[in-house]
């Protein structure tokens, strides 16, 4: 019997006796029952079918540094919903929940971690965090990211999340796509290397601005990536998607990453790409 | 009646009047000054309290002052460059090199065309991956010149097609962002009708950004944050008011360098005194920046963009 479904997680939890936290979760793509300390050990793939789960950001910055090395910045001071913004429910309150939900105060962790011994700078967008969508806080975020990692002249790894800018901040989130791209340009100025991975999902105003500009492009295996969602181009255009549109592979077929990877091998394959661009630890 | 409905009924009254006096040499002018002060009032009460659902209809309308026509009118010389050099042309997104009284430049601008056949063609000004690839191309071209860049913005938002996506879309909007924050000379966008989302951005992050008094700019449509958030397209008129997408609100927030007024019943009702206003705008921008420094010109504008939204209004 499920007792928590998670639409974003895309899998099940499944309670199987009493009332203790669920040892078992189910996957929605293959149906299979996994306990859930093998899901944990597979980083969240499914055994059976390699369906992708959602990664937490702090499960994904585990996964990707050295032990012990990640040191978080402090989150940029900044007053919160600009717009008085409410829909059905006022923005604050969706902040609030999210905060509860997650844990985190808001949808990036960005701090300065070692990877193989190679010091570098991380920003990493968490899903479950309002959709990982960029308002001001996220974009002031990113662009102190970039700046500390240049300043620090340590590659900066951005992995990205993401639906897009946050409906709720309106024109002024629209605006940190071009305040991340002034971060972009500190890189530039200081001859330091930017690595973006695109994972599930990595659309809209983060992959149309900061997502896009980076000097070396990993697509997680398991990515969706695209500038519109799918169903927003069915509507639009009345066009049937072709299969496999918007996956990881068709951003490779089509140019537009450099490398599909697979999540269990990503952490080596940025040790193994960091070894060509940064300069030894 | 409502005021909409008396402020047509003291028109035609006016109308009249001035027919008369015209046929039959009578002197009204004293009761024509009356009626003319009244519906001047009248005017002006009803468009300052215009709703931003009725300001979306306006910047919507196909008649709306914009695209080539617009472009033909506001400068003396205009020679249309085309295509992306890889994919091919897109007549949503245009430009070229234009003269604007005397000054040479790069022009950028939405075209959503009057026609049928010309709106289709555009997709009612949703440019694709070739449009935006292209402008940073004309963007590359003006900045190896050092000519200004003005872009003129009028679009629902990008186009969303699985073309789009194979010809990357993201990363030619992503280009364009990054070329006109390096641009090597002065920048100027006007936002003449629709700013949509991404669409709009990839042409504006310049060193002023002007707005016409009923021109929207937005992270999503109203329709589209409506269904999103509300789960009901109907509650657009109420998601336009939350997302803060008018010209003067933008203005208060201090993403917006001045709004440009329009004439009487919106732009539409005055095509020549319309590009007339925002050539005033334009070239009196375009003169204050010419005067800085490029050192100077460019730590502005990355100072305007690094602090968007970190502070308060007016930052
Ligand atoms: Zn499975």
């Amino acid at each position: 019997m499920p007792i928590r479904k998670d639409k974003r997680e895309r899998y099940v939890e499944v309670e199987v006796s009493g009332p203790r936290e669920p040892l078992w979760v189910r996957c929605e793509a293959c149906g299979e029952l996994i306990f859930k300390r093998k899901l944990q050990e597979n980083q969240y793939v499914c055994p059976r079918c390699g369906a992708y789960f959602f990664l937490s950001a702090r499960e994904r910055i585990a996964a990707l540094t050295d032990p012990e090395t990640f040191r978080e910045f402090p989150p940029p001071q900044i007053p919160e919903d600009p717009l008085g913004f409410a829909d059905q429910v006022p923005y604050r309150e969706r902040l609030a929940r999210a905060r509860q939900e997650t844990g985190l105060g808001e949808a990036l962790v960005a701090g300065e971690a070692r990877l193989a011994g190679y010091p570098l700078t991380l920003a990493v967008l968490d899903f479950r965090f309002i959709g990982g969508s960029m308002g001001v806080a996220v974009g002031e975020a990113l662009y102190l990211a970039q700046a500390h990692a240049a300043r620090a002249r340590t590659p900066f790894v951005f992995v990205v999340s993401s639906g897009g800018a946050r409906v709720q901040e309106g024109v002024l989130a629209l605006l940190q796509m071009v305040k991340v791209v002034a971060g972009r340009e500190l890189l530039a100025q200081e001859g330091v290397p930017y690595i973006a991975v695109l994972t599930y999902p990595s659309t809209g105003g983060v992959l149309a601005s900061l997502g896009s500009l980076a000097d070396v492009t990993l697509a997680e295996e398991g990515a969706l990536i695209g500038f519109a969602g799918p169903r927003v181009i069915e509507q639009t255009t009345g066009e049937r998607l072709p299969p496999g549109f918007q996956t990881a592979r068709f951003a490779l077929e089509h140019g537009l990453v450099d490398q599909v990877v697979p999540r269990a091998q990503l952490r080596e394959e940025l040790a193994r790409l960091l070894r060509v661009l940064a300069e030894e630890p | 009646m409502n005021e909409e409905e008396r402020l047509k009924v003291l028109e035609e009254k006016a109308a009249e009047l001035r027919r008369l006096a015209e046929q039959d040499g009578l002197d009204l002018g004293a009761e024509l000054a009356v009626l003319e002060r009244k519906i001047a009032e009248l005017r002006r009460k009803l468009y300052a309290e215009l709703s931003p659902w009725a300001r979306v209809q306006l910047a919507r309308r196909p008649d709306r002052p914009s695209g080539l026509p617009f472009v033909q009118a506001l400068c003396e010389a205009f020679f249309e460059l085309r295509g992306d050099r890889v994919v091919g042309d897109d007549p949503a997104l245009r430009g070229g090199l234009a003269r604007l009284a005397g000054n040479r430049l790069v022009l950028l601008f939405h075209h959503r065309g009057s026609t049928p056949e010309e709106q289709r063609a555009s997709r009612f000004g949703m440019a694709s991956a070739q449009g935006y690839w292209k402008a940073k191309r004309l963007m590359e071209v003006a900045a190896r010149l050092r000519l200004p860049l003005l872009t003129l913005i009028n679009t629902p938002g990008a186009y969303p097609g699985v073309q789009a996506e194979a010809h990357n879309v993201a990363g030619a909007i992503a280009a364009c962002i990054w070329a006109m924050l390096r641009h090597p000379a002065p920048t100027v966008a006007v936002i003449l009708g629709e700013g949509g989302s991404g669409g709009a951005v990839a042409l504006a992050a310049a060193d002023r950004v002007l707005m016409l008094e009923n021109a929207t700019y937005s992270v999503i449509s109203p329709e589209g944050a409506a269904s999103i958030l509300w789960k009901d397209a109907k509650v657009a008129p109420k998601a336009a008011e939350a997302l803060r997408l008018t010209a003067h609100e933008l203005y208060a927030l201090g993403v917006v360098d001045e709004v440009i007024p329009e004439p009487m019943g919106g732009a539409h009702a005055d095509f020549a005194a319309t590009v007339e206003a925002v050539r005033e705008a334009v070239l009196r921008h375009l003169g204050e920046l010419s005067r800085l420094p490029l050192d100077e010109l460019l730590r502005a504008r990355y100072k305007r963009y690094r602090h968007v939204g970190a502070q308060g209004p007016g930052a």
